[in-house]
């Protein structure tokens, strides 16, 4: 079980750090440790924010002090016994996607670029489900983890000024989507009817980090429909338990 | 109702900001000053949070299609009510077609405008807070334009009169400010030279300073290996070194996960004044432990509480105290005038004092020292 490291970040943050590095068993924890104190803490702490490898609990110091709630934390982790074996606990969202053509400009290149043909390419991204390590750089941004790397591709070299909403993308060794229109410079491999973030909803985000998503490959014909289907708030998102799938 | 005539430079809606949905990647948003806006609020007898307008460098002009206590806030910016010259830090009362024009700030870089009852916007994502660079809250999800109308929502009741805040608790805005600070979360991955430059140089507001970040200019702070870190969480206040060894403090719109190492964190208290510094104005890092840090806060909250309590009875005591923190020695606690106008009404023998320390009201009787 590793060490928790304890550092400020304000009077009213503190960063619970389990390591230092970019790995799924670490990150893991991150999310079990998030939950619990959450769940146990819930009243004491404002939010808790969980990144790759450490969490930030946000808190007032003028109703719990900085060394208790140091205690509290180390008390839960060392309770839960939080190893590598701790499910993180999310779900998994599948995402509808139409790879190639307008929606995908880039998805010959990747191809090309690992020479394979482009319905290879979209099976291997659809094989497997990706952890989200943590959410960020803009809202619902997930950084996932898990892409192979037969499909790595390096950045455009000049970043696109506008890319749509629900854009599905690689950068180098990591795969993505994006919540909302922004610059960026992805290789686009293809687009989700989706919308994974929606502020006027009560539940605004699809997913959070810790779940697990699941790119899954549509046609035309069927973007259509699930387009139509979510603008009326009709659409309901395939969800399954982690449990439920075997990896 | 409140209509736009002229909307400044950048005003927009704000409240507390949306911090329930930060490990979502949704940026906080909300007051850059909360000292200021906070006070505007308490005296036209809202709560902390009420949505008020925040409006950069210069003001705007403004009408109140009805009658409403009004206040405005932060930067030094000229005010006059219908031509005639009006006082900041102060509730006032407006009448419906009264027109507000509110000019450039000559200190400080932000005001705010309160409304009894508070601006009323659709909440989204629990807050009223405008966060433009995504369109979301606020007023449409951007700044204001001329023939904006902005809803008001229902005021309190308030027999009370009208109050002004104490001289004392006006904070000046000068083009260099002491900030203090907490090192951390990522301060020994910086030389002590490093470190050393932080505490101890001048730096100065870049031009690139706006509600998401302030960078800064100056010594080069040095890091022991490299900028970069397996990102994870950022928050207002927070300093970012980038390889440029050129400081970043993080503001209210900023990300939620950043890449490059945190050397320390502005505490909470005086992120407002970073908030009120504009390109040009230089900034020195003071270190400050977390009890210090803590106590700050109480200080801050204090007011807040005191405020609240005189803006409910419409009235300031003649003799404005300076609110100890409960850990301050009982002999150190010192009461000052709040304007030396009101000097002689301090001496009237057996005036009672209401204190207010740390939640506690204490009753004191003034005596001529002899």
């Amino acid at each position: 079980m590793q060490k928790l490291a304890f550092f400020s970040q304000g009077e009213s943050g503190l960063v619970v750090e389990l390591a230092d590095k970019i790995d799924l068993a670490v990150n893991t924890m991150v999310h079990a440790l998030s939950r619990l104190i959450l769940a146990e803490l819930g009243g004491l702490v404002d939010t808790v924010v969980p990144t790759y490898r450490s969490l930030l609990v946000i808190f007032d110091p003028l109703q719990i002090n900085r060394e208790t709630l140091q205690e509290k934390i180390a008390h839960i982790y060392q309770q839960a016994r939080i190893d590598v074996a701790t499910p993180a606990g999310g779900k998994i969202v599948v995402i509808p996607v139409l790879y190639g053509g307008e929606f995908g400009p880039d998805l010959e290149f990747v191809a090309r670029h690992n020479n394979l043909t482009t319905e290879e390419v979209i099976a291997i991204h659809t094989a497997v489900s990706y952890r989200i390590f943590m959410m960020g750089f803009t809202p619902g941004f997930p950084y996932l983890g898990g892409m192979s790397e037969r499909i790595a591709a390096p950045r455009l070299t000049t970043p696109r000024k506008e890319i749509p909403a629900g854009s599905v993308g690689i950068a180098g060794m990591q795969t993505g989507l994006y919540p909302q229109k922004s610059p960026g410079g992805w290789q686009l491999i293809g687009r989700t009817p989706l919308k994974v973030f929606d502020p006027d909803s009560a539940e605004p985000f699809l997913y959070q980090a810790g779940d697990l998503l699941r790119f899954n490959a549509i046609t035309e014909v069927e973007y259509a429909r699930i387009e139509r289907a979510v603008s009326r708030g009709e659409y309901l998102p395939q969800i399954r338990n982690q449990a439920e799938v075997v990896q | 109702m409140i209509r736009v005539i002229q909307p400044g430079l950048l005003t927009t809606v704000q409240d507390e900001g949306r911090g329930n949905y930060l490990a979502f990647g949704m940026p906080r948003a909300g007051f850059m000053d909360r000292y200021a806006a906070r006070m505007a609020n308490l005296l036209c007898g809202n709560p902390l949070a009420a949505a008020v307008l925040e409006m950069t460098i210069i003001g705007g002009s403004y009408c109140f299609e009805s009658a409403a206590r009004i206040a405005v806030c932060g930067a030094a910016m000229p005010l006059q009510l219908n031509g005639e010259s009006t006082a900041a830090w102060s509730a006032v009362e407006v009448s419906a077609g009264d027109v507000l024009e509110i000019g450039a700030a000559t200190t400080g870089c932000r005001a705010y405008l309160a409304v009894a009852g508070g601006l009323e916007v659709p909440l989204v994502m629990g807050s009223r807070s405008t966060y433009y660079r995504a369109g979301i809250g606020g007023f449409s999800g951007r700044a204001l334009k001329s023939g904006d109308q902005l809803f008001c929502g229902v005021p309190g009741p308030f027999a009370a009169a009208p109050i002004q805040l104490p001289a004392d608790w006006i904070p000046e805005y000068p083009s260099q400010v002491d900030i203090r600070v907490m090192t951390g979360p990522q301060a020994e991955l910086f030389s002590s030279a490093g470190l050393n430059a932080l505490l101890t140089s001048v730096y100065t507001v870049s031009n690139e300073a706006d509600r998401m970040g302030y960078r800064l200019e100056g010594e080069k702070i040095e890091h022991l290996t490299g900028p970069d870190i397996v990102s994870d969480a950022l928050t207002p206040g927070a300093i970012q070194v980038p390889g440029s060894g050129q400081p970043i403090v993080m503001m209210v719109d900023c990300g939620t996960t950043g890449g490059y190492a945190k050397i320390a964190t502005v505490i909470g208290p005086d992120l407002a004044k970073v908030a009120q510094t504009k390109p040009q104005d230089s900034l020195r890092f003071v270190s400050c432990s977390d009890q210090e840090a803590v106590q700050a806060l109480q200080q801050e909250m204090d007011r807040y509480r005191q405020v609240a309590e005189w803006a409910a009875c419409g009235e300031v005591p003649a003799v404005a105290v300076n609110v100890a923190s409960p850990e301050m020695p009982r002999e150190v606690l010192q009461l000052q005038t709040q304007n030396p106008a009101m000097l002689p009404a301090t001496r009237q023998v057996g005036r009672k004092l209401r204190l207010h320390i740390a939640g506690k009201s204490y009753e004191v009787e003034i005596e001529e020292v002899k």
